[in-house]
């Protein structure tokens, strides 16, 4: 395998967690609800998918831990959100704070343990393919999943009866309660979904982007997936791209520190973070667009009248 | 079971004052319960996180000098959050005071003058002022959202920080320690009591909260940022204008940041180092809302959460178990008090199937 | 449904002492309803009656309190609008229901049950909307449509559930008197069909033509059920408000004097994407003179009040003037020092703060106008309470606003007491320009003769009064003068006594009343 190839793996698993967080986050919003807490439910996923491969020895009940913990985790948001309309940006933050929090106090056990890393899937004959084979089709199931996630995503929103309510909610929720569609009921499901994704996405990082388990390992990539959603203007094909892009900045700043050019680390380091910037100020510019993209009742609380 | 919220006609003024005690008895059950789980005695784990801190002279200090930046921060995140400007990267405004308000004693270390101080306090109000208005410029010039902005410049932040120590500020007799020079003895914030540490710092903190209380209690300028923060519209129609409250509340609650971060390194570290702040523009974020907004609540709200640094020292030491309770706890508290604030503005009851009245009722008065 | 064949004269849908009670208040107490098959049925009542509610319990939108609902003879639990639709009941909202950013055909589909294929929604709506004459392009936006098509996107949405009962919640109310007309077309079209009609309105003159019984409710009470065309418009009018209401006095005794407020070739574009661009509006308002813009909602009235506001301000000075003076790129504030008030057409979150006291609702207008009386302190500006609630009390009592307590918050005031204190906050400046968007908007009967007679008493006194409404009756008591806003386009300004309802009914079509501006004339500053 060449060093191009070598590259391009590596960005496939850095933008991996952050294509999976950005895709649950966008059902999210795109039912209306803005859950900051992304970064909260990932590490929460990273840790209990560790957990469970440590005391399994199968890190597949590791990935379905780390996709339960998030959903259960978010129900908390849910809870508070919808069932008791708090301040949706101040409740996400709450579960970012607490999942920092338990995920450290859990994780304590664990810090400095080697991990079991997820093992690869290869596709018969599509993995025979010359270049394209090893990097798309030699891959581990997160992987694979993700890339159904986005095509699955895509087909529910657009094409399906039940996304087409998602959407309904997410634009006027009060419309929808009026021709008896359960606006809470189905937000409940979108935050799950989204804590799910997270979660996995959690899961990604402790089994396979570093098996093992560091503390505040997420490093802000909730934030970036966050900031992925406003740039894929709510579109599940954009959030793959935009994901791959950023995975890419990530990489190279690792490969630029390899390679030794006498930019201070620390430089390189910050590089994703002020890439993120600069694209949320490119994206969110024009006020029209942003405007016309964003689901109209987004962050907005709803209580029903009965 | 299904819980069902109704409107009260007004907000009620008693779970105004109520709902914040409500959700600290809620943290410190939650608390028992999780002591409980660790295998621990919960009602000694509770006494030594909570109460054993008050008892001795030396916690107290401890706790008035963490409350300090925890006070500062949270006044002017609650002027941000009151007019909805969210502004969460107080951490990294925090930072960049330190480093601007440490120019003057690393930069001119050899210059000794009374000025020394003053000059310190005023680089570090600018350099967390100026940090915050990047992400208010981004929000009011470019109308790119000023959570996830002012989130990554907290990163950015820290890696600066970390640079500025290793490199080019690094103290030439630390033995390449990741350290700047000491400050020197006119560069340290004053104590303020002959029975201990606590400095200065403290007094800027309640400062700083008498005086933002009495502007959004009385003053023209609180009412516009109330109005802005709950009708923009209505700001708009009353001549106000949501883009400079963007500049106005950044910039203060920036220069506040700056002020903790450097009254922080120069009263209670004495120099630069790689982790000047235990999470406090994060925790900052908690006494607002535990402090409803107001800046003599959070003045209450920055001493709770002081105690909960200072407990979960004390119980790593009296119990092995690890500081990272301090974590959960803070982060419990902020959803208990979240869920605590819904009382004020619904009346809640629990609808059980087949009930066609309410069976249960909470919260009337 | 097996009672469809139900014996000869057993009413439709029967409603038998149906009560709903948010806390202590009873919306609607004690209702008892008969709708028979194939009649188009009135429930009229003022704002705030109960009628709204009513038709919520009966769409399965709101659960009631006490009661029952009888379809067809037999009793029956609407639990949700689903189970209203299954039923065979249609609703058309008055707030529609609708998703901006959805297509037509998606609007369509979210309201079927699920057995369509989405595919299929598209074709069925367009051969309905042929068949009722109500055309519609299913893969249109509805943020692009105007508000009679999404009208029609309501009705086409409750025939595709082959309803045996409509209700439609005050229809006309943003229709022309031509759509309007065709409105009626259509509903005599179902009658004929055997379908029944529940049609609820407080327009007195159209119950009257359409309509084949009334049901009447005042305060969430039936106050009578009659023919409405054996009864006089006074008779239902008694019986809807319980009293005789005042008639307004009209303006137009006292002479035009100065020009107090211009817009000179006010062209301003929009703002946002669902916004209308005003397209060289002029209009002079003399001292003394009420000048009324008639429009159907969503022509350009917001924009416009915004323009003459200065909430947002215009590019070009000249393009407003506020007694003589230039003011076009000036705040709102510099507006209201120069002796202009304003009062928006929204109350909750534009007029006033919803969780804010009424004392704080006036300092939101007045903080610069009247500095000196409630703010001390020179530069702390520090707001003097007490100051500000003697003024709250003064325009309280001035206006009789009914209020709970001293300074309650704007938010628990009905709609027509918070309307009259959000104008009596202007009027007690004595403003010398006033402009008012939507005076009476959602206001009972009592309150919003009230407001017209103090808005017509102040050009009376010598100022100059802007009204824009879309209520034609409220037009026609008020104004001296009649213009017609469409599509951002303002009519030529007529004499209020020249103008017939038909007529303003083409300019509101976008028949525009003024030729293309002279070229000499756009030039000309």
């Amino acid at each position: 395998m060449g060093i191009v190839e070598a590259i391009l793996l590596t960005v496939i698993t850095a933008a991996t967690p952050l294509v999976l967080a950005a895709l649950g986050e966008l059902v999210t919003e795109r039912a209306g609800v803005l859950n900051l807490g992304v970064e909260g439910m990932m590490i929460m996923g990273a840790v209990l998918a560790f957990a469970a491969t440590q005391a399994t020895g199968s890190p597949y009940l590791g990935i379905l831990a780390g996709i339960g913990g998030g959903a259960l985790f978010s129900l908390l948001f849910g809870f508070l959100t919808l069932t008791l309309v708090a301040n949706q940006v101040a409740t996400g933050l709450a579960l970012t704070i607490l999942g920092l929090g338990i995920s450290g106090q859990i994780g304590e056990a664990y810090v400095g343990m080697s991990g079991t890393k997820l093992p690869q899937i290869a596709i018969p004959l599509l993995s025979d393919i010359p270049y394209l084979g090893p990097l798309l089709f030699r891959q581990d199931l997160i992987f694979y999943i993700s890339i159904a996630l986005v095509i699955g995503v895509n087909w529910f929103l657009f094409r399906s009866r039940a996304g087409l309510k998602i959407r309904a909610i997410g634009d006027n929720h009060a419309s929808a309660h009026a021709l008896g569609i359960g606006v809470i009921r189905t937000r409940y499901l979108a935050v799950m979904f989204g804590g799910a994704c997270a979660g996995l996405a959690g899961a990604q990082l402790s089994l396979v982007y570093t098996p093992q388990w560091v503390e505040n390992m997420s490093a802000g990539r909730g934030w970036i997936a966050l900031a992925l959603v406003v740039f894929a203007s709510w579109r599940p094909w954009r959030v793959l791209a935009g994901g791959y892009l950023f995975g890419a900045v990530s990489i190279s700043q690792l490969h630029a520190q390899a390679l030794g050019l006498g930019i201070p680390s620390q430089f390189l380091s910050a590089l994703p973070y002020a890439a993120t910037v600069v694209v949320l100020v490119l994206i969110s510019h024009n006020r029209r667009t942003t405007l016309i993209n964003t689901p109209a009742s987004l962050g907005k609380p709803f209580v029903p009248d009965r | 079971m299904r819980i069902e919220l109704e409107k009260r006609p007004r907000a009620s003024a008693f779970y105004a004052v109520l709902s914040p005690f409500i959700a600290l008895l809620l943290t410190v059950i939650a608390g028992g319960v999780m002591f409980f789980l660790l295998g621990k005695d919960p009602i000694a784990a509770l006494y030594s996180f909570f109460v054993e801190p008050l008892l001795d002279v030396w916690s107290l200090h401890e706790i008035a000098i963490k409350a300090a930046p925890l006070i500062l921060i949270g006044v002017g995140l609650s002027v941000c959050y009151r007019s909805n400007n969210w502004n969460i990267g107080a951490e990294g405004q925090f930072i960049m005071g330190a480093i601007a308000g440490a120019i003057v004693p690393v930069v001119f270390h050899e210059w000794h003058s009374p000025l020394v101080l003053p000059l310190m306090l005023v680089f570090g109000m600018i350099g967390g002022a100026l940090y915050a208005a990047i992400p208010a410029f981004l929000k009011a010039n470019m109308n790119t959202n000023e959570i996830l902005s002012s989130l990554m410049l907290v990163y950015i932040a820290q890696l600066f920080l970390d640079w500025m120590v290793r490199g080019p500020w690094r103290s030439p007799d630390a033995y390449n320690f990741p350290v700047t020079r000491d400050f020197a003895p006119e560069a340290v914030l004053p104590e303020i009591l002959a029975s201990g540490r606590t400095n200065l710092g403290f007094v800027f903190a309640l400062a700083a909260a008498v005086l933002l209380w009495f502007m959004m209690r009385y003053t023209l300028k609180g009412f516009e940022v109330t109005v802005l923060g709950q009708s923009e519209r209505a700001g708009r129609f009353a001549g106000f204008s949501s883009r400079r409250m963007i500049w106005f509340s950044m910039l203060l609650s920036g220069a506040l940041a700056g002020l903790a971060g450097i009254s922080e390194v120069s009263g209670n570290i004495g120099k630069l180092q790689p982790i000047i702040s235990p999470g406090y523009g994060f925790t900052a974020i908690i006494v607002a809302f535990l402090g409803r907004l107001n800046p003599l609540g959070i003045i209450l709200a920055g001493l709770f959460l002081a105690l909960t640094y200072v407990g979960g020292e004390a119980v790593q030491l009296t119990l092995s178990v690890s500081d990272k309770v301090t974590r959960v706890f803070q982060g419990l508290l902020l959803f208990f008090v979240l869920s605590c604030d819904t009382l004020i503005l619904y009346r809640i009851r629990l609808v059980f199937p087949g009930a066609a009245v309410p069976a249960a009722q909470q919260g009337a008065e | 449904m097996s009672v469809a064949g139900a014996s000869a004269g057993s009413p439709l849908l029967a409603v038998r002492n149906l009560t709903k009670l948010f806390g202590t208040f009873a919306a609607c107490n004690g209702i008892d309803l008969d709708v028979q098959p194939g009649e188009i049925h009135a429930l009229l009542g003022e704002n705030g009656a109960g009628k709204s509610t009513l038709v919520k319990m009966l769409f399965g939108v709101l659960a009631p309190t006490a009661g029952e609902v009888l379809w067809q003879g037999a009793p029956v639990s609407i639990a949700s609008p689903g189970a209203a639709r299954r039923l065979g009941i249609g609703m058309v909202f008055q707030h529609f229901s609708l998703f901006e950013a959805l297509t037509v055909a998606e609007n369509i589909a979210l309201s079927l049950d699920g057995t369509i294929p989405l595919a299929r929604v598209a074709e069925r709506a367009s051969e309905l909307s042929h068949a009722y004459g109500l055309p519609l392009d299913p893969k249109a936006h509805v943020a692009d449509l105007s508000v009679g098509e999404r009208q029609r996107i309501e009705i086409v949405r409750a025939l595709l559930q082959n309803p045996q009962l409509i209700i439609l919640d005050e229809p006309t109310s943003v229709l022309t008197p031509q759509e309007a007309d065709r409105l009626f077309e259509t509903l005599f079209k179902l009658r004929a069909e055997g379908r029944s009609v529940l049609y609820i309105s407080h327009r007195l003159e159209e119950v009257q033509r359409i309509c084949d019984r009334a049901t009447v409710l005042r305060h969430g009470k039936v106050t009578g059920a009659c023919d409405p065309k054996r009864e006089t418009a006074a008779s239902l009018a008694r019986m809807m408000v319980g009293a005789d209401v005042p008639h307004v006095s009209a303006a137009g005794t006292s002479a035009k004097g100065e020009v107090l407020l211009e817009a000179r070739h006010l062209s301003v574009p929009a703002r946002t994407p669902f916004a209308v661009a005003l397209k060289n509006v002029c209009l002079k308002v003399h001292a003394g003179e009420v000048l009324a813009i008639a429009g159907v909602a969503g022509n350009g009235q917001g924009e416009l009040f915004d323009a003459l506001s200065g909430e947002y301000p215009t590019a070009e000075p000249d393009a407003v003037h506020i007694r003589q003076r230039p003011v076009g790129t000036r705040g709102i504030t510099a507006r209201r020092l120069l002796g202009a008030g304003f009062v928006p057409e929204e109350r909750h979150g534009h007029a006033a703060v919803t969780g804010m006291s009424l004392s704080d609702n006036l300092v939101l207008a007045r903080n610069q106008s009247d500095r000196q009386a409630f703010l001390g302190g020179g530069v702390l500006g520090i707001i003097k309470s007490t100051a500000v609630r003697m003024a709250a009390r003064r325009i309280s009592e001035a206006m009789d606003v009914r209020k709970s307590g001293e300074d309650p918050p704007a938010g628990s005031l009905s709609g027509g007491n918070l309307q009259k204190f959000i104008v009596g906050r202007e009027l007690d400046r004595q403003p010398s320009v006033l402009v008012v968007n939507q005076p009476t908007w959602g206001v009972d009967a009592g309150a919003a003769s009230r407001i017209r007679q103090a808005l017509v008493d102040l050009a009376k006194s010598g100022s100059a009064v802007l009204v824009i409404s879309q209520d034609l009756d409220e037009i026609f008591e008020v104004a001296t003068e009649i213009a017609v806003i469409s599509e951002g386009r303002l009519s030529d300004i007529y004499p209020a006594g020249e103008l017939s309802r038909e007529k303003i009914g083409l300019l509101m079509g976008g028949l525009y009343g003024r030729a293309e501006p002279m070229t000499e004339a756009a030039h000309a500053h």
